[in-house]
C-alpha cells in the first residue's frame, strides 16, 4: 500500500508535534509517524518544571506540555493524520519513505519532510560498562516515571549536567538513595539551582572524579572511583569503592541522524551541538530542499527550543509548497524572538557558537 | 523494599491487569502492557541475555528501543526488544544466548 501527503513528519516529540501542528493549522496536509504507542517523545517522562520564557511553558512540567501538544493535535485532526507504533525506516529516491507498522510496511510519498528524530544517549568508556544495572539517564526516567519501577535501591549518578542533577532529584522523589554524583570537570555542569536541591538532601557531588570500573559479574554491585588532575588524568592511589546496585549515565546525547544521511543531506560535525548534525539554515531546511530538521536532531538542546525549532520548520515547509504566507511569517518571527531570548546569556554560549558555525558553513555552501 | 513505586509526590501509575508469564520456564508475574524488561526488572531480573563473543551478562540500557541491549527470545522469536515489547498473559520469555538460534 502507498500513501501520499504534502508534509511528512517523522517523530512525535516536542519538535515533530509542533511542526505538524503549525503546518496543519496553516492548511497543509500532514502525516506524522512515531514509533512509540504514545505521542510526546521524551516529554512523557519529564516530571520537573521547565525554565525558559513565561510565554512558552516556563513553570510547567514536561508531562503537562506533552498533554497540551496532544490536545492541539486533536484540534487539527482534519489536516493532521497520526500513525503510532510506526517507524520511518528509510528514505528512498526523491520524496519517498518506507514506514513500518506492527502489521504492515507501506510507502509514503511526500512534498516535504520534517525530521524530528531526537537523540540517543551517550555511553562512557570504563571497565565493565556493559553490566546489567548500568542505564542511561533517559532509561532511568522511563522505567521510573512512565512504568513506576525504581531502577535500584542505591544508585550512583555519572554526570552533573542538568540531566544528571534533575534525574538525581527525581530518583530521590521515587524513594531511591542516590549515593553520589560523579563529575570529571572541576565544577558542576548544570544549573546551581538543581545542584543545590540535591545537595540539601544530602547527595554528595564529587567534581574532579571519574569512574574507573563497575563492580559485579552478573549485575552492578558497586563502583570504583578515583580523582582526576587538572588535565583529566587519573591521580594514582586515590581509588575508592562505593556500594550501589545501579549506575546511571548522564553523559550527554548525540543527534539521531540516519535518515538525513539516507536523504543525502550534507552533515557537519559541531561538538557544541552534540556531534554530527545535518547542515541547515535559519529556516531549518537542510541541503536537501525537501528535508527540514527540528529538535535535538538539529543540535542537542531542550524541549522548549525543540518546540520553537519545530514551529519554524513546520511554517517554512508549508510556505515552500504553498508560497509565502503572512501567518507563517508571524509564527517564524515570534519563534525566532523567543529562541533569541532563551539562548541569551552565558548558559547559551555553547549553543550560540554552535549555531554560528552552522550559519557560516551554510553561507559557504 | 519492592522496586515498584507505590507512592509518588507527582505521578500516579495506571497498571494493566496482573498476568503470569514464564522466564526460562519459571513462572513470573507482571502487569499486562508494561514492557517485558520492566516487568522482569521489577521482579529483580536484570540479566536479559549473554553477549555473542565474550558471553558477558547484558541488561537493557536505553529502554526506548534504540540500542538493542535488551534482546531476548519471546514466544520463539529471537532478538525481540523487550524494553518496548508489551507484556501479555502466558508469554514464554527466554534469556538469549548470543545471536539466538532460529529453528530450521
Amino acid at each position: 500500500m502507498s500513501r501520499h501527503t504534502e508534509i511528512f513528519v517523522v517523530g512525535g516529540g516536542p519538535a515533530g508535534l509542533s511542526a505538524a501542528i503549525v503546518a496543519a493549522e496553516l492548511g497543509g496536509k500532514v502525516l506524522l509517524v512515531d514509533d512509540n504507542s504514545k505521542l510526546g517523545g521524551q516529554l512523557i517522562k519529564q516530571t520537573h518544571r521547565f525554565f525558559g520564557s513565561s510565554a512558552r511553558d516556563a513553570g510547567i512540567r514536561g508531562i503537562s506540555i506533552a498533554d497540551k501538544l496532544c490536545e492541539d493535535v486533536q484540534a487539527h485532526k482534519k489536516n493532521l493524520q497520526v500513525l503510532l507504533d510506526t517507524s520511518a525506516v528509510g528514505f528512498y529516491g526523491d520524496g519517498e519513505a518506507g514506514i513500518l507498522s506492527p502489521d504492515r510496511y507501506e510507502k509514503v510519498t511526500y512534498e516535504r519532510v520534517v525530521v524530528g528524530t531526537g537523540a540517543v544517549e551517550n555511553s562512557l568508556n570504563f571497565e565493565n560498562n556493559d553490566l546489567p544495572g548500568i542505564y542511561g539517564a533517559g532509561a532511568v526516567q522511563t522505567l521510573m516515571n512512565v512504568h513506576g519501577i525504581r531502577p535500584g535501591q542505591k544508585i550512583l549518578m555519572i554526570g552533573s549536567g542538568n540531566i544528571g542533577l534533575i534525574v538525581s532529584y527525581q530518583l530521590l522523589q521515587a524513594g531511591v538513595q542516590v549515593v553520589g554524583v560523579v563529575e570529571a570537570m572541576p565544577t558542576i555542569g548544570g544549573y546551581l539551582v538543581h545542584a543545590s536541591k540535591i545537595r540539601r538532601l544530602g547527595v554528595p557531588i564529587m567534581t574532579g572524579h571519574t569512574i574507573v570500573r563497575a563492580l559485579g559479574t552478573d549485575g552492578v554491585t558497586g563502583a570504583l572511583l578515583c580523582r582526576l588532575d587538572d588535565k583529566y588524568q587519573r591521580i594514582p592511589n586515590t581509588e575508592f569503592e562505593v556500594a550501589c546496585d545501579c549506575i546511571c549515565l548522564a553523559v550527554g546525547l548525540s543527534p539521531l541522524i540516519d535518515l538525513f544521511q539516507q536523504a543525502k543531506c550534507k552533515m557537519v560535525f559541531v561538538p557544541e551541538l552534540g556531534g554530527l548534525v545535518p547542515l541547515h539554515d535559519g529556516n531549518m531546511r537542510t541541503t536537501n530542499p525537501r528535508v527540514y530538521v527540528a529538535g535535538d536532531a538539529s543540535g542537542i538542546e531542550e524541549a522548549t527550543t525543540a518546540i520553537l525549532g519545530g514551529r519554524i520548520a513546520g511554517a517554512r515547509a508549508y510556505e515552500s509548497i504553498h508560497g509565502p504566507s503572512a501567518a507563517a511569517q508571524k509564527i517564524v518571527d515570534d519563534a525566532n524572538l523567543e529562541l533569541k531570548s532563551l539562548r541569551a546569556g552565558s548558559t547559551g554560549d555553547r549553543i550560540r557558537w554552535g549555531r554560528e558555525r552552522l550559519s557560516q558553513e551554510i553561507a559557504a555552501c | 523494599m519492592s522496586l515498584r513505586i507505590e507512592e509518588h509526590p507527582i505521578l500516579t501509575f495506571k497498571k494493566g491487569k496482573k498476568v503470569t508469564f514464564t522466564l526460562d520456564g519459571k513462572k513470573m508475574e507482571g502487569f499486562e502492557g508494561e514492557p517485558i524488561a520492566a516487568a522482569l526488572h521489577a521482579a529483580g531480573i536484570r540479566l536479559l541475555r549473554h553477549s555473542p563473543h565474550k558471553n558477558r551478562a547484558r541488561g537493557f540500557f536505553c529502554a526506548i528501543g534504540r540500542c538493542s541491549s535488551c534482546m531476548m527470545e519471546v514466544n520463539g522469536v529471537v532478538n525481540t526488544m523487550t524494553c518496548i515489547t508489551p507484556l501479555a498473559a502466558g508469554m514464554e520469555v527466554k534469556t538469549q544466548k548470543g545471536h539466538g538460534a532460529i529453528e530450521p
